[in-house]
């Protein structure tokens, strides 16, 4: 058991090793591609915004609607309802808005990119750029990745308004808080640190999820069941690195 | 040893395994300048893999491989992406690119390479795919094609950077026998009109025999025949009857290597 432990372990830092040399690999060759193909990146930022604009708006509404009605059943215990568009702010900026994009992310678009990465390995796609002396790295995943990074912090901040107004629809419309209250308090106790968290934290969650979709669909094993775990791994690994990395940005900007 | 500059490409002592599987052990090859080659051999001998070799996507556990007299094993990865421009390749499965239409799989490596106007562009694409046939296939999509069209869409693109040395990876497979014919006469006619190296995998005994200036059969990871069509017709050897007139019994087992049937059959290999 101790040796399956050992092997696992050494497996574990192997793959680790690997994607961080292919991080460094993305990103040593983004800048030129982002300068000299940056029709592809653009192209690619659609791409990972677009499949993923709907339901994030869609869940940023809902979010936004439960924080309005939570923060309005909790506060009013201490007759300060009028601060529920500050907690709203609040929690979606420096914590809903990236954890939930991202994930959101994850399901939607980092599948989407790791299956057909996955696919175009297993019809022999990338091999035959390779022939065509193109590289894989470039023209594909490096436009992938950057789209990626991109797209992540603009729905971030789709994200992140909707979902206040959604706290407004329910807080203010529904429940009656004094429209005044619920901006000016959000407004004086907002601070330009608190929004940096939650744009650090958007560019990490970019980076983690395009990173993870790219290296599954890369390395996928090229069959159609080796693509298919490579959609889930996409999932399940981007979920947990998002997760961890929250806490750990969270505690260290405090 | 053969006269260098006579040879484009040369096979020296290669060794490849996956895994425990051995499936080169000394292979020596040579590719003439200007001449069709063809490899045969039977299914999974790793002639696929031998054009993955010869063009380092894969890399030789032991041995060289000469290209122009150059070790392709010392290249870096610039001057590799340098020698590959020389190469067009047809994929055994077409591998064409599944979100670009036709058209743009064939001018695809024309608009990474080349800042060529896009009335050239046209006029090149067009060009290749009347030459195969599917002019009037351009705007459709790689999904929409049948597999002998893809394939030939494939070769459309293998074709539109001029290259020096075309290797097709079972160009005949799914074809039909006007296709067929078409396409043969397009390798052959390409190979003496424009000065080309034809690499050639095939099974299609006939097609190879009307095509190929020399033929290397390939089994147990070593060449086990090599000559021009003729030759091998007239060969004494066993393995090369077999092959060249299809027969199941004979020095090349058909079945992959398998536990006896009788036992297996009976249940007996999973008792033990
Ligand atoms: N990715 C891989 N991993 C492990 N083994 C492989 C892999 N690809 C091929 N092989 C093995 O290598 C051997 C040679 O494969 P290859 O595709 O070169 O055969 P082939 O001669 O082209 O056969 P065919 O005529 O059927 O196309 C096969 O026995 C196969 O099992
Ligand atoms: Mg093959």
């Amino acid at each position: 058991m101790f040796r399956d432990l050992y092997l696992t372990f050494k497996e574990f830092l192997r793959t680790f090793g690997a994607m961080q040399l292919f991080f460094l690999r993305l990103l040593s060759n983004s800048p030129s591609i982002f300068v000299k193909r940056f029709n592809l990146v653009v192209q690619q930022v659609y791409n990972a915004g677009a499949l993923s604009l709907v339901i994030i708006m869609v869940c940023g509404l809902f979010v936004g609607g439960v924080l309005g009605l939570q923060g309005h059943a909790n506060l009013s215990k201490f007759n300060a309802e009028d601060s529920v568009g500050t907690f709203a702010a609040f929690s979606l900026i420096k914590e809903l808005g990236p954890v939930i994009t991202a994930l959101l992310f994850a399901g939607r678009a980092g599948t989407a990119l790791a299956s057909e990465i996955g696919l175009m390995k297993a019809t022999d796609q990338l091999s035959a750029m390779e022939m065509m002396a193109i590289n894989p790295l470039r023209r594909v995943l490096v436009p992938r990745f950057l789209g990626g990074v991109i797209a992540m912090p603009l729905l971030v901040a789709v994200f992140t308004v909707i979902g206040l107004f959604g706290a407004h629809l329910v807080g203010v419309t529904l429940l009656g808080v004094d429209a005044g209250a619920f901006w000016q308090q959000m407004q004086s106790t907002l601070e330009m640190g608190d929004i940096y968290e939650g744009i650090v934290k958007s560019i990490v969650f970019g980076i983690v999820a395009s990173l993870y979709a790219v290296w599954e669909g890369y390395n996928a094993v090229p069959t159609a069941e080796g693509v298919g775990r490579a959609t889930t791994r996409t999932v399940v690994l981007t979920a947990i690195a998002v997760l961890i990395l929250d806490f750990m940005i969270t505690a260290v900007s405090i | 040893m053969a006269d260098t500059a006579e040879n484009i490409i040369e096979v020296r002592d290669l060794d490849y395994s996956r895994g425990r599987l051995e499936i080169f052990k000394g292979l020596n090859i040579n590719i003439r300048r200007g001449d069709v080659t063809a490899v045969m051999g039977p299914s999974g001998t790793g002639k696929t893999t031998l054009l993955r070799l010869i063009t380092r996507q894969l890399v030789p556990d032991r041995g060289h491989i000469f290209i122009d007299s150059v070790d392709i094993g010392t290249l870096n990865q610039k001057e590799l992406y340098r020698l590959r421009r020389r190469f067009g390749v047809l994929f055994q499965n077409g591998a064409l690119l599944t979100d670009f239409s036709v058209f743009e799989n064939v001018a695809f490596p024309l608009r990474e390479h080349t800042k060529l106007p896009n009335r050239l562009i046209r006029h090149v694409v067009l060009t290749k795919l009347h030459a195969v046939g599917l002019r009037g296939a351009a705007d459709m999509m790689p999904g929409q094609l049948s597999g002998g069209m893809a394939r030939r869409v494939a070769l459309a693109r293998a074709m539109v950077m001029d290259p020096d040395i075309l290797i097709y990876d079972e160009p005949f497979v799914g074809l039909d026998p006007i296709s067929m014919g078409v396409i043969v006469r397009l390798v052959r006619r390409m190979n003496d009109a424009l000065g080309i190296t034809s690499i050639l995998v095939s099974h299609d005994v006939q097609e190879i025999a009307s095509v190929s200036d020399c033929t290397y059969l390939i089994s147990n990871g070593k060449v086990a025949a090599s000559g021009s069509p003729t030759e091998l017709q007239n060969t004494q050897s066993k393995l090369v009857q077999q092959f060249m007139h299809g027969m199941a019994d004979g020095p090349v087992p058909f079945h992959f290597a398998a536990p006896d049937y009788e036992e297996q059959l009976l249940g007996r290999d999973v008792e033990q």
